[in-house]
């Protein structure tokens, strides 16, 4: 067997936290992980956040965020100890033997520099490659890439590109100066579904090309899958599994990565329409004020008692100003909306207190979404004085049955939401919604901010509820396995238009418009040669027409 | 709970200053305004600071002249920051119109200097300590209005204040319940500094004859009663300076323990 590139031994992390009021102390975040990698091969780092992959990720450069330390154990790249060596010799590793590529683009690379002077900055620093051969080398990478315009795109600012082809040009900033090892944190999580396969298919080109062993960390298993040779599961700073990619998804031993493995399995008959929709929205058309372009164009959708209607789209589709415009936070500048048989007014402040009680929201960020200087009894005691004047035992009776629906239990009255976890946290914000006794609770994206496992646990909760409640959602997402999950009909949006609509079997079935076929294949399923026959799938369809 | 040293330190002697300042006529040897000695004594046994440019106690003038600088300081910051406070909420959380015209008025007041304002308004007026009162507290209310609008236009876009808004709370609880305590920690300690900026001003009001008037003492007064003994190396006037000093850093100190405490998302128990 050949050396492997990077050896990892009972690598140890620790770091400071700094509890509000007490002494500061150490923790340990990874508790002795041990790998190797050989050169030229992939290997998937997954798990929750707060399992520690980025921190081993950036410990394989030999570097520690701020307040982390590496305490113990050993990291060898090309058999030399990077942890012990000065830094001199570290500075000489960075950006020549390892690099980069972090999860945001847009906050990585300098706004104020051209895309070119910044790709090829560490080739030409670490004396790799002269200027001219660096820019050469990166025109290839940006071909290689798939970027338009390989010749020029060097010579545009950051802002000048999109998201997907700036985490592309960061891509091709890592591998400039022809490194043996690359670190991947999350590339793709930031981006939209149909942006993340393009980027996914470009990253796993270049590293098949350029023979470079990588780090691929991510949190979405279907995604490592597609890429990587080997994976290793990770939970709360310790290995759970490691194995080929083929055995830890068709085979997997521990319980963990099962769970991981078999996560959205949520199946959800889907409701008959009913005679009367509880919500009727008619032709909304709305643009923000000071803009002269429309975010929503004549939108018309039906959502009837008791059941799902899933919104989906692209970040910029005007899924969240549809929820606006319902809310009463956008008055719509035509159309209008019905609600339970009445036809509500534009505009929040001129609502009646029923109206509002009964249309209640929860949002993506839970921990905004609740005042840091409440407690959780406050929060969820407040609709419930406000809208039926509880007090007292009978408030208290009330709240304590609102967390048990949750499944929250006692004890968590008198918590403030800095001391739940994100789960929790989303869990108090839809008991919140609930205490108002609603006929729809408009569900932004509230699963998006949370791990697979807890967002699968959300979901469960969620459809649980409206079965004990009967109530509606409107459930924004741009995630199709969430919407598989829950939805009774859907509507697909694009470029403030609903470009697809009706219940869901229908919407999921073929003959696919060309942009519902585009996003549906672009979700990441959980089997090996998926990428592959997306994209020879997609290739035939263009040699078709 | 560990409370630093400095904290320590800016809490004994704020703690000390005020209570000069309540206990004022148990503590202070002689009365205010009696003359029981030689011109600028030294200090000795019976006067402990010596004698001011009349002959009357030192010591006894900055206990009683301290009662009169921090019971103005601390009624203006108070009037300032109910002032400031309130309407920076209420323009924050009403956005368009109302903001835009209290926010325009409060720059208008603001480019004209303090001091020049309040020389002015003085020279027209009669000085008693409600006006100057009055007057500091609604030129310092701008500043407030600046931080507390500032800090409350952070809050109003957080996902809770919309969700209250949704709820259909009134401007009330969305103001006083949502806002404000999460605004608390900068406000507080900008209470600290704008107490400082407060007895600054006034002393120095008072020092150019427009503050409080004699034979009632306040620290800036007496500086400007006996600045002349400096010619002759006579340093009762700076005793008061020292309190005024000793004051403003001993509360700068606090202030900061107090933002250091609360800035946490723990409810601000931590």
């Amino acid at each position: 067997m050949t050396n492997p590139l990077l050896k990892v031994r009972g690598l140890k992390i620790g770091a400071t936290i700094y509890p509000p009021g007490e002494k500061s102390r150490d923790i340990e975040i990874v508790h002795g992980v041990d790998f190797d990698l050989a050169p030229g091969k992939v290997l998937g780092l997954i798990g929750e956040s707060g399992a520690g992959k980025s921190t081993i990720g950036l410990a394989s450069m030999a570097y520690g965020r701020g307040g982390v330390e590496i305490t113990g154990g050993s990291v060898e790249v090309n058999g030399r100890d990077i942890l012990h060596s000065g830094l001199r010799d570290v500075r000489r590793l960075r950006g020549a033997e390892v690099t980069y590529v972090s999860q945001s683009a847009a906050a990585s690379f300098n706004p104020a520099k051209q895309i070119m002077e910044q790709v090829t900055e560490a080739a030409i620093f670490q004396n790799k490659f002269s200027r001219q051969d660096a820019e050469a080398r990166a025109v290839e990478l940006f071909r290689k890439l798939g970027l338009p315009d390989p010749e020029n795109i060097g010579s545009r600012y950051p802002h000048q590109v999109s998201g997907g082809q700036l985490q592309r040009c960061m891509t091709a900033l890592a591998l400039c100066p022809q490194p043996d090892l690359v670190v991947f944190d999350e590339p793709t999580t930031a981006l939209d579904v149909t942006t993340q396969i393009d980027v996914l298919a470009a990253i796993k080109e270049a590293i098949r090309d350029t023979g470079v062993a990588a780090l691929y960390i991510t949190h979405d298993l279907a995604v490592v899958a597609q890429v990587s040779d080997h994976i290793m599961v990770l939970q709360q700073g310790a290995m759970v599994e490691y194995g080929t990619t083929d055995q830890i998804i068709n085979a997997p031993k521990e319980d963990y990565t099962k769970a991981l493995v078999s996560v959205r399995s949520i199946t959800h008959e889907e409701k008959q329409p009913t005679a009367t929709p509880v919500l009727q929205v008619e032709g909304i058309t709305a643009r923000y004020a000071g803009t002269n372009f429309d975010v929503l164009k004549d939108i018309t959708v039906d959502l009837h008692p008791g059941q799902t209607l899933a919104v989906v789209g692209e970040s910029g589709s005007g899924k969240s100003t549809l929820a606006r415009v319902i809310t009463g936070l956008l008055p719509p500048s035509a159309g209008q909306i019905t609600f339970d048989g009445r036809t509500l007014t534009p505009d929040l402040a001129t609502r009646p207190l029923e109206d509002l009680r009964e249309l209640q929201m929860i949002y993506q960020m839970a921990d905004t979404a609740m005042n840091p200087r409440q407690t959780v009894g406050t929060i969820i005691g407040r609709p419930l004085e406000f809208y039926f004047g509880l007090k007292g035992a009978e408030k208290q009776k009330r709240i304590q049955e609102l967390l048990d629906e949750i499944e929250l239990g006692d004890g968590f009255q008198d918590r403030y939401p800095a001391e739940l976890s994100g789960g929790q946290k989303q869990r108090v914000c839809i008991a919140r919604a609930l205490a108002a006794k609603p006929k729809l609770i408009i569900c932004d994206e509230v699963t998006s901010a949370l791990d697979p496992l807890v967002a699968d646990g959300i979901l469960k909760l969620l459809l649980n509820l409206q079965k004990i409640e009967d109530v509606a959602y409107l459930f924004i997402t741009h995630d199709l396995a969430t919407v598989r999950a829950i939805a009774d009909s859907i509507a697909v949006m694009y470029q403030g238009n609903v470009v697809r609509y009706g219940p869901k079997s229908e919407v999921l079935s073929p003959p696919f418009d060309d942009y519902t076929d585009l996003l549906l294949s672009s979700v990441p399923e959980m089997k090996l040669g998926w990428l592959e026959e997306v994209l020879e799938h997609r290739k035939m369809e263009s040699a078709g027409n | 709970m560990r409370i630093p040293l400095a904290a320590l330190i800016g809490l004994f002697f704020t703690g000390l200053f005020f209570a000069m300042a309540i206990f004022a006529p148990l503590i202070a040897p002689y009365g205010m305004a009696e003359v029981v000695g030689d011109v600028w004594e030294p200090p000795s046994d019976q006067f402990l600071l010596g004698t001011d440019s009349i002959g009357r106690d030192l010591l006894s003038r900055i206990i009683y002249g301290g009662q009169t600088t921090i019971f103005i300081a601390t009624a203006a910051t108070a009037l300032s920051f109910i002032i400031g406070s309130v309407l920076g909420f209420f323009a924050a959380v009403s956005g368009g119109w109302v903001d835009q015209s209290i926010s325009r008025f409060v720059d208008l007041i603001m480019s004209i200097p303090t001091l020049i304002f309040a020389l002015v308004v003085l020279s027209v007026m009669p000085t008693t300590i409600t006006i100057l009162i009055v007057l500091m507290g609604l030129l310092d209310s701008t500043r407030v209005y600046r931080l507390a609008r500032a800090v409350a236009v952070d809050i109003t876009v957080m996902d809770y204040v919309e969700a209250a808004r949704l709820r259909g709370e009134k401007i009330g609880w969305i103001i006083f319940r949502e806002t404000l305590p999460n605004a608390l920690s900068p406000l507080v300690a900008e209470i600290g500094l704008r107490f400082i900026f407060a007895v600054l001003f006034v002393s120095t009001l008072s020092f150019l004859g427009l503050g409080v008037q004699p034979p009632q003492a306040d620290w800036g007064g007496i500086v400007k009663e006996n600045k002349e003994g400096i010619n002759y190396g006579i340093s009762a006037a700076l005793y008061p300076a020292y309190a005024i000093a000793v004051l403003c850093i001993s509360i700068n100190l606090v202030a900061d323990w107090v933002l250091n405490r609360t800035t946490s998302l723990k409810g601000g128990r931590g």
